[in-house]
């Protein structure tokens, strides 16, 4: 019995009219956890109540705390009739059970109907007291946090990251059970709302569980998902990243007790003036120097380096003052393993080591996208595997009989059902890390699953159709990867826990790194062919002369010492310390597909056999288009792959880049096949050059000009052909396993055949893309390589799309081109919106297509625009550019000391931030005159609280919302716990509303509402990692329905922004920095 | 193909001025995508003109759905399903409020009920504002209306504070209450020269004092009950026929020589005189108040206008006329007499012009 929640009801304002002969409300409120309901008296004749109630007080298990949400419903009293609802409020109280997160919610929140969407506010006053339970049986999780973000969260550092964690819930989905003939439509979307958030409160706690029985204290990277099953039932499914994470507390040696070595660092680090200069755009990857009493200690105050150095910078510095670090071996020794160090017999032992810390683990899996330095050691390739699968109704016997919605009991009934989803999921995860295992990697990052259900929606509003034959596409993808096993190890974090601040953008001013410490260590043992940083994930991780795929070899053109392959697909963020020509952009591949009309298992083999081939297009697709853009890397991969009756749409994004330790990508030839036509080779020529204009115009426009490089062919023993990294495999439900070797089998340069259709129309779709307008650049992932000088502007949004396909017979050519020309669109369409906020990049677009009905294509898009400043952009640009041109020099004789040669590579990229005030001011009078231009970006929370003071009681907080796990120049001091809403909105009056784009437009806004209020009565001001996960939307014009479901998820948290004056002094000590690494260098 | 559904949220609410003009001024979405399109936004954006409909509809849907807040702008600061910075809140007030002139000088001093609102076809048919344009307008007078109607102090700070506007917003509404409330007539032909500022300007000198409830208030400053007898009283000036002759001495004494149109004011004293004391004897009936501008005007503004009197020679002539009076040893009513040809005097040289 180990907890107290208690509840107090203050206000209530803006209530809707209930009685429209006084034009008033006679409003009272009841307060429901459990089973345990209290009331409130009634309020007469007010729109604006003030109940001011007594605290309501639950005496309850812990387990129950987890699992349920706060229920608060607003009633109008009626003394003849009924009482009518007003509306309700679902509070999960899962932030108040960690001591960590929030203390105590108190806030004004909006009354919400499934029917009429918000309906005023109420102003609610929640506590927990918590008693500590150290029962070992315990089925409650408290305290475990759970993160979104897919990167360890700002103010902590990650002790050990355990490994992957998965669960799922199965239930009978109300909205198809029995009563729901003759309950109220909103009766059955409460019912729904409240199943979910039941059944996403226990499936956080069983994860929970399984954290705290690997030791851990928090899933970082925690994904959850809805499979509306329909029939067949409602899955609730998460998997994450079980760490044990500790809080790193500005200007406290916190960490003392736990890595006593550790502390005079982490206390010069940690300590409030520098923690507070952190910029978030900065991609550093620094972290506390493990052994303080050297010469190096110096430098955490002296070489932090600047905001919007690009990230080799700091690395490079702290690898350049080997000859110090040298001189304290300890560090490589104490670690136990040589990190980043791959030849010959060490390669081998990194391997066995790494295998044995993760061979314990069925899924050596990582939710995560962005790693502490030195977490990843090498990338093998995307992997994925994909699964098509019948659903059939769940039988279950307890079903028969329950007539309430109320979570089932999976103790005692029937507990083989979720195991046939656990099973469906476990076999594709078994082939993902087969795949892995083929690429030589024994862990796969930024993993993640996703489903795609296909039902036949036609009769989708009630009264509920009864069909039952639905297929479900399953998917993982990953990237496989070889991992720093000191990360996983108990053992190691002695000494080599110490510099492993793991979070992703250390404070500056703190530099050394275990980067740094491995080289020293590789140094210090002799060898001298250590990785360095910024290219040591592109080495390949498998044998070269027993490689799983033939690829083209070519020495690193970073270092020239290891191998590597010529293209790279990943799923993960581009890392911090990449080194990266020129800048990224959004690269999509998108597909359609026609497929017959057929029904069940007729209809799941259709499926299956196309799923192969559209792997394989949206593959050459997004070649072609990264050789176009003259790139070599794609990061952030994500390919959907959705259903409809009669087609198959495939959408492929990913963010490409240039980076500078793979090869220049060849362009793209087109060859005829008749050559003997002079008409055609003059056709041939024409497209040819478009192509290459392309190619060359691209180049400018992402400013990639790569060093002119001494083409020295390493050449793989296998005849370089064009091959690729994707790894893919599709299985029925027989588990019928099949590798694709997607190789185009040409050479060097990429030669597209015209004779094809295929390939006209891979070639129309290449130059179909528009290019965007001047002042915008786009990614979908968390930044945008290349850009470093963010200024607080920011907007977040969502947009939707449904179109119909007018003409019923279409070909595939003609689907392609209204799926490209409807993606095309929608992103010109962003841009204009977002024009005021020029110069900026469009973060995170993260599109999700659906077929929700015969005909029709949804799009939904959430992203967030974010502006930086022009003026010290182009500096960096053109520092950027000299720099690789000195670099070329550089590179002729500083071959063996590739330290050194990179960090005067690198040393050019701080010029620009020798120029800070400029840029400052600068950037900041260009926020201020953001905010008067049209469609402003958000303003600064400062400035809004300050402003006049309006009669209705304080301003209302302002609260950011961005897909990304950061904020650019704030600090995140707080995480408050995950943000976890599922909302049902419903119409029956669809016309009236606006038809459906009013419909889903204040549905959108309501949804975003409510997030906001839920972090601001957490005492938060932003939700970071924000995504919107489901959009499920449904309409019958003819009966005037709709009918829409939204899911979101983020991590509520309190920023604070860096004043200018404290983003200074980084800025100074970044010009000694340099100075420091030229003189390593010398 | 063609696009079912469309939509475009921002965590903050994106809103462009010039839509948000489009809207209030109640063009349609297509008229406004056309508007926009000569205005050259495509050039700057290489935008097609399906962006630019898109964008459109999405900004109008977003207008609509916050209306329902404008209309009592308080709600607009402490709602929660818009996040909108509070200049921006400000801007859509003020701007939501604002008015043509045009307009309103159609519909001042008209009674704001149903009849009114069903004839504003012929008053958009009339100005050239639209009729939903027209709509907004008028239910916007009517809300004004009905809440300072309800409220105690003064009319000016209660619109200000209730509908957060500006001042000079605020002033001119409280105009348009005071007009409505009084009925004053200014359809008349002879009144079409006067603008509705010149109105406006006139009902600010009107409305001077407020104390207890508006709904007597809003009637002219000058009708306080105290006032009335001694309104009454200013008669003698035209009936005492010995005080109407020392008085015109007195005031042609000092305008001798100053002025060309001296001859004409010698010659018309005594009928300006008597227009003038007669209007403010008749505004001690409530009925007739809502003669007072065509009164001025034909009694006093016309006479002086057919002689060709300058705006100067109206000044000197109300300030001797008014300064004269004083010098009167039977007339006892000198507060009266200057607090009444303060306002008088003031209305006359803000209408006197073509």
């Amino acid at each position: 019995m180990p907890g107290k929640l208690k509840a107090k009801i203050v206000a209530g304002r803006h209530l809707p009219v209930m009685d429209r002969a006084s034009d008033l409300t006679d409003a009272f409120v009841e307060v429901k956890f459990g089973n345990t309901t209290f009331k409130t008296d009634v309020y007469p004749k007010s729109l604006n109540p003030q109940w001011n109630s007594e605290w309501f007080k639950f005496e309850v298990d812990d387990e129950d705390l987890q699992d349920e949400p706060l229920q608060i419903t607003v009633l109008d009293h009626d003394t003849y009739s009924a009482n009518d609802a007003i509306g309700k409020v679902y509070i999960d109280i899962d932030p108040l059970l960690s001591s960590e997160a929030a203390t105590v919610i108190s806030g004004w929140f909006p009354i919400y109907d499934t029917i009429h969407g918000i309906r005023g506010e109420i102003n609610v006053l929640v506590k927990v007291d918590l008693f500590n339970d150290l029962n070992r049986f315990r089925q409650s999780s408290c305290g475990v946090k759970f993160f979104c973000t897919t990167s360890i969260p700002r103010c902590y550092r990650a002790a050990l990251v355990h490994g992957f964690v998965e669960e799922l819930v199965v239930n009978e989905d109300p909205e198809y059970q029995w009563i729901d003939r003759i309950r109220t439509p909103r009766a059955s979307n409460e019912a729904r709302q409240r199943l979910i958030s039941l059944m996403s409160g226990e499936l956080q706690r069983k994860i929970g569980l399984k954290v705290l029985e690997m030791g851990g204290n928090a899933v970082v990277g925690y994904l959850q998902c809805f499979d509306l099953e329909g029939e067949s039932g409602l899955v609730v499914r998460a998997i994450g990243t079980a760490c044990t994470l500790d809080k790193l507390i500005p200007g406290s040696a916190s960490n003392t007790n736990t890595h006593p070595n550790t502390a005079p660092a982490s206390n010069a680090c940690n300590s409030p003036s520098k923690e507070i200069k952190e910029p978030v755009f900065s991609e550093d990857p620094t972290h506390p120097l493990s052994v303080p009493p050297t010469p190096l200690r110096t430098l955490p105050s002296s070489s932090s380096p600047p905001p919007f150095s690009p990230s080799k910078l700091c690395s490079r510095q702290s690898s350049s003052s080997d000859t110090d670090l040298s001189l304290t071996p300890k560090m490589g020794m104490g670690s136990g393993i040589s990190v980043g160090k791959e030849a010959g017999p060490l390669k081998t032992l990194l391997r066995q080591q790494a295998q044995s810390a993760l061979e314990q683990r069925e899924f050596p899996f990582f939710t995560l996208t962005c790693f502490p330095p030195g977490f990843l050691v090498h990338i093998g390739g995307v992997v994925s595997a994909r699964s098509v699968k019948l659903l059939d109704r769940i039988h279950n016997p307890a079903l028969g009989n329950t007539r309430s919605y109320k979570l089932l009991d999976w103790n005692s009934v029937a507990a083989d059902e979720p195991e046939t989803r656990d099973a469906w999921w476990e076999e594709i995860r078994q082939e993902i890390k087969s795949h892995a295992k083929a690429l030589g990697c024994h862990a796969v990052v930024g993993y993640s699953e996703s489903t795609t259900i296909w039902y036949i929606t036609h009769t989708i509003l009630r009264p509920t159709s009864i069909s039952s034959e639905e297929v479900c596409i399953l998917s993982a993808s990953g990237t496989a990867a070889m991992l720093n096993p000191r990360f996983m190890r108990e053992g190691c974090l002695d000494a080599g826990g110490s510099d492993q601040r793991l979070s992703r953008q250390p404070p500056l001013g703190m530099v050394g790194s275990e980067r740094a410490e491995g080289e020293v260590s590789s140094s210090w043992l002799g060898f001298d062919d250590a990785s360095p940083p910024s290219c040591g994930f592109c080495h390949i991780p498998y044998d070269e002369f027993n490689m799983p795929f033939p690829a083209q070899l070519t020495y690193c053109y970073h270092c020239r010492r290891q191998k590597v392959p010529d293209v790279l697909f990943t799923t993960i963020d581009l890392p911090a310390e990449a080194a990266v020509t020129g800048k990224g952009c959004l690269i999509q591949a998108r597909l359609c597909r026609t497929k017959k009309k057929a029904q069940g298992e007729v209809n799941a083999t259709a499926i299956s056999n196309l799923l192969p081939f559209m792997e394989y297009e949206l593959h050459t697709q997004l070649m072609n288009k990264l050789k176009l853009r003259c790139m070599n890397a794609l990061f952030g991969l994500r390919i959907q792959i959705s259903v409809g009756e009669n087609m198959l749409l495939g959408l492929a994004s990913a963010t490409g880049v240039y980076l500078s330790a793979l090869p220049a990508p060849g362009g793209i030839q087109i060859a005829g096949k008749t050559p003997s036509d002079l008409s055609y080779d003059q056709h041939i020529s024409t497209m040819q050059k478009r192509i290459n204009d392309t190619i060359a115009m691209n180049k400018e426009l992402y400013n990639i000009h790569p060093p002119e490089c001494i083409e020295e062919v390493v050449g793989s023993p296998i005849p370089d052909r064009q091959r690729s990294r994707l790894f893919r495999s599709t299985s029925e439900s027989s588990d019928e396993l099949s590798e694709l070797d997607l190789s185009h089998g040409k050479k060097d340069a990429f030669v597209l055949e015209i004779d094809d259709t295929d390939a006209v129309e891979d070639i129309q779709s290449l130059l179909t893309d528009a290019p965007m307008p001047a002042g915008f650049y786009s990614c979908n992932t968390e930044v945008m390589p290349g850009i470093y000088n963010w200024t607080s502007g920011l907007q977040m949004f969502t947009s939707v799309r449904v179109y119909r396909l007018n003409n019923a017979n279409l070909t595939n050519q003609g689907l392609n081109k209204i799926f490209t020309d409807l993606c095309e669109n929608l992103l010109k369409s962003l841009y204009f919106k977002l024009r005021s906020m020029i110069p900026c990049c469009l973060c995170h677009l993260n599109f999700t297509v659906a077929v929700p009905e015969e005909e029709l294509i949804q799009v939904a898009v959430t992203a967030v625009a974010m502006s930086f400043d022009k003026e010290t952009q182009l500096a960096a640009d053109k520092a950027l550019n000299k720099g690789s041109g000195e670099n070329e020099e550089q590179l002729q004789f500083s071959m063996e000391l590739c330290g050194e040669s990179t960090s005067s590579n690198n040393q050019p990229t701080a010029k620009p931030s020798g120029l800070p005030e400029s840029a400052m001011t600068h950037s900041s009078s260009r926020a201020s005159s953001s905010e008067r231009c049209s469609p402003l970006p958000e303003v600064r929370s400062r400035s809004l609280r300050s402003t006049r003071s309006l009669p209705c009681g304080a301003p209302v907080t302002v609260v950011k919302m961005t897909p990304l796990s950061f904020l650019p120049r704030t600090r995140i001091v707080k995480y408050l716990g995950i943000i976890n809403m599922f909302f049902i909105r419903e119409t029956t009056s669809l016309r009236e509303e606006g038809g459906v784009s009013g419909f889903l437009h204040s549905f959108i806004a309501e949804v975003f509402a409510m997030v906001r209020a839920h972090v601001a009565a957490l005492g938060g001001n932003a939700v970071v990692s924000y995504s919107m996960k489901e959009c499920v939307f449904m309409e019958n014009p003819n009966k005037n329905q709709a009918q829409c479901l939204i899911n979101v998820s983020g991590d509520a948290v309190i920023f604070v922004r860096e004043s200018d004056q404290e983003a200074i002094p980084p800025l100074i000590t970044c010009g000694q920095t340099s100075t420091t690494g030229a003189d390593g260098t010398t | 193909m063609s696009v079912e559904l469309d939509v475009f949220v921002g965590n903050t609410t994106i809103m462009d001025e010039e839509v948000y003009q489009f809207w209030l001024d109640g063009y349609t979405v297509n008229d406004a995508v056309k508007v926009r399109m000569e205005g050259g936004v495509l050039e700057e954006c290489e935008a097609s003109a399906e962006v630019l409909r898109s964008d459109t509809m999405d900004q109008y849907r977003t207008f609509q759905m916050c209306e329902r807040l404008l209309h009592s702008p308080a709600k607009l600061a402490n709602q929660l399903l818009f996040q909108i910075p509070p200049h921006r809140q400000a801007m859509l007030i003020e701007r939501y409020y604002t008015f043509d002139g045009v307009f309103v000088r159609e519909v001042l001093g008209k009674k704001l009920s149903k009849g009114t609102k069903k004839d504003l076809d012929d008053v958009s048919a009339k100005t050239g504002v639209t009729l939903k344009s027209c709509r907004r307008q008028f239910d916007n007078f009517k809300r004004v209306f009905k809440v300072v109607e309800e409220l105690k102090g003064p009319l000016v700070e209660n619109i200000r504070q209730h509908f957060l506007l500006s001042d000079k917003l605020a002033r001119d509404y409280a105009a348009i209450v005071f007009f409505a409330n009084n009925r004053f007539e200014t359809g008349k032909k002879k009144l079409h020269y006067l603008t509705f500022q010149d109105f406006a300007f006139c009902a600010g000198q009107l409305i001077i004092v407020h104390c207890n409830h508006s709904r007597v208030l809003m009637r002219p400053a000058l009708i306080g009950k105290e006032f009335l007898q001694d309104l009454k009283e200013l008669k003698i000036l035209i009936t005492d026929k010995d005080l109407l002759d020392q008085h015109k001495s007195l005031v042609c004494t000092a305008l001798r020589g100053k002025t060309k149109a001296f001859n004409e004011m010698e010659a018309n004293f005594k009928n300006l005189s008597r227009g003038l004391v007669n209007i403010a004897a008749k505004l001690t009936n409530t009925k007739d108040v809502r003669d007072f501008f065509i009164d001025l005007v034909e009694k006093f503004i016309e006479p002086c206008r057919s002689d060709k009197w300058t705006a100067g020679d109206m000044r000197l002539y109300l300030t001797h006329y008014t300064n004269s009076a004083h010098i009167l040893d039977t007339f006892k009513h000198q507060v009266v007499w200057d607090r009444y040809m303060g306002v008088i005097k003031s209305c006359i040289l803000k209408m006197y012009h073509d």
